[in-house]
């Protein structure tokens, strides 16, 4: 897409994840990379003053508009956005929960790849990340490794050469990196062998949340997975490490599905269409249920059913109908009854666009 | 992994704890998982990791916590006690400020020490010598894991490296 030039623009158009392309689409939605860095010269952000925050942002704003692959993008400031508009992009995993606040001087870059995006003045000074569709860890290494080299040809980054990038909190210093892929692992829940698999992930070093982070709920069968540890390991050696136990995720998985097709097939069919079936003909919904339906929709999708929307209509689902975004399109602020109608009404004409010939949705 | 708790011992025990629906880890010894009661799920308090990184800070100070509490950074003020509180450090400073406190915890929390990452492109002479360092070390994974065609690509890395600094002379980049 052509670089978003405002707010709206942001969210008019369609985050690159969305898209269901990418290696693995079917079962890894996103692949991750964020990296924590700080100025050195400005004490970390939670310590502070306004003032110094404000100076933050000039800098890193500038850097980026001075950096060949960040020139032309745009900046949002928190505290030029509204309530709404800040949730809108948490909910867009643009913003963490702690910078989506507003109440400092805070904000987002966005590139004119809006694969790649800055916060400003979260916990640290800068959190890079880079964001692509499916399981593509080397290629969203590849993008925040060149945009952070990018950057710091004109900033001072905090850096020992003994801890490496100094962070505010020390679980981050050394890489200050974070890689993770966001990961639907329905065969895995459904045959109750997922503890199993989550215990030996964490054995491994790495570790798993839900879709909106730490601390988040499990829902809809997603999990997230990244690397626990930041300092004496570098960051070739965590993304393959990561790599390497996703790899081994998918194939479980993958045997999960074929063992519950050869075993269940119609169990699994029926479970399948009935969510399609409620998603398609609801007239009041959690954006919960809508997370928990569009899990089964996915799978069945993977399976390769014929007459389900495509993947991109999937994943679209999972952040459209979250609250902001429903009040956002809505123009309005709704009670959550409001927004269950509204939830409904939208998940229904998605899906009824996305499928074969004209509307048929009974009103 | 060490035990989060002590530090000292393998951690054995293995939480995954969910708390209205929130999930945290939690990567502990026998010992430690017997003292905090955490074999019990039923009688679990809400166990956060916050609260684990504040303990972890506690079992090492304890002995001399006076002391080590009124350490102050010198340029951002933070005392060392309020860090304990807040798990936040205040500015790059604080690193050397406390680095005595914060090297031990630094190896509970990562099981190491020592950056062995990418560095800052501008900045000291010593960066060029980290970085051949840094590539020597994937060479050495790359020879292990018999990828010799990507050896041999670091390899010409190292040497280029190696040319520029030889031609830039002592104390490397301006």
């Amino acid at each position: 897409m052509s670089a978003p030039r405002s707010f709206d623009d942001l969210f008019t158009s369609s985050a690159p994840w969305w898209k269901g392309e990418g290696p693995h689409a079917d079962m890894v939605l996103s692949t991750r990379i964020r990296l924590a860095r700080n100025l050195s010269e400005v004490p970390f952000t939670h310590r502070a003053r306004d003032e110094q925050l404000q100076g933050v942002l000039s800098s890193v704003t500038g850097a980026a508009q001075g950096s060949e692959l960040l020139a032309g993008g745009l900046l949002l400031k928190m505290q030029d956005c509204s309530a709404v508009e800040r949730q809108v992009l948490v909910e867009r995993h643009l913003v963490s929960h702690e910078l989506g606040d507003g109440a400092r001087p805070r904000g987002i870059y966005v590139a004119p790849d809006d694969r790649v995006s800055i916060m400003i003045n979260e916990e640290d000074h800068l959190r890079l990340q880079s964001l692509t569709p499916g399981f593509q860890l080397a290629e969203a290494w590849a993008l925040a490794d060149r945009t952070d080299d990018d950057l710091d040809q004109s900033l001072e980054y905090a850096f020992s050469d003994e801890i490496g990038y100094l962070t505010a909190c020390p679980t981050n210093a050394g890489t200050g990196l974070r890689a993770s892929v966001l990961i639907h692992l329905p065969a895995l829940v459904l045959l109750e062998e997922i503890q199993r698999v989550l215990k030996s992930i964490m054995q491994v070093g790495l570790n798993v949340r839900g879709l909106y982070g730490e601390h988040s709920e499990i829902m809809g069968n997603l999990f997230q997975i990244s690397n626990q540890t930041t300092l004496g390991r570098g960051e070739r050696d965590s993304i393959e490490s990561l790599e390497r136990v996703t790899r081994q995720i998918i194939e479980t998985e993958e045997r999960a599905r074929d063992r519950m097709l050869r075993d269940a097939r119609t169990q699994l069919e029926d479970k399948v269409w009935r969510a399609y079936g409620t998603l398609r003909f609801c007239r009041s919904i959690q954006a919960k249920e809508v997370i928990n339906l569009c899990s089964a929709v996915r799978l069945g999708v993977a399976m390769g059913l014929s007459g389900l929307p495509p993947l991109r209509v999937v994943n679209e689902l999972l952040v459209l109908t979250q609250p902001a975004h429903l009040q956002r399109q809505a123009g309005a602020e709704m009670s959550p009854a409001e927004r269950n109608v509204y939830r409904a009404q939208v998940v229904r004409e998605r899906l009824t666009a996305a499928a074969d010939g004209p509307g048929t949705d009974p009103r | 992994m060490l035990c989060q708790i002590c530090g000292k011992n393998p951690a054995t025990v293995h939480f995954t704890e969910i708390h209205d629906n929130k999930m945290s880890e939690i990567h502990v010894c026998e010992r430690c998982a017997e003292e905090k009661g955490m074999h019990t799920p039923a009688q679990q308090h809400k166990f956060e990791i916050a609260d684990l990184l504040a303990g972890m800070v506690d079992a090492m100070t304890q002995t001399d916590e006076e002391r080590v509490g009124h350490v102050q950074c010198p340029r951002c003020g933070l005392l060392y006690s309020s860090f304990k509180e807040t798990g936040r450090l205040g500015c790059a400073e604080c690193y050397t400020a406390f680095q005595f406190q914060l090297r031990p915890l630094l190896r509970r929390i990562h099981g190491d020490t020592r950056h062995r990452g990418k560095a800052p492109v501008r900045g000291t002479s010593e960066n060029g010598t980290r970085q051949i360092q840094r590539l020597h070390d994937e060479l050495q994974r790359a020879v292990e894991r018999e990828e010799f065609e990507r050896a041999a690509s670091i390899r010409d890395d190292i040497r280029k490296l190696e040319a520029e600094r030889h031609a830039a002379g002592p104390g490397g980049r301006p």
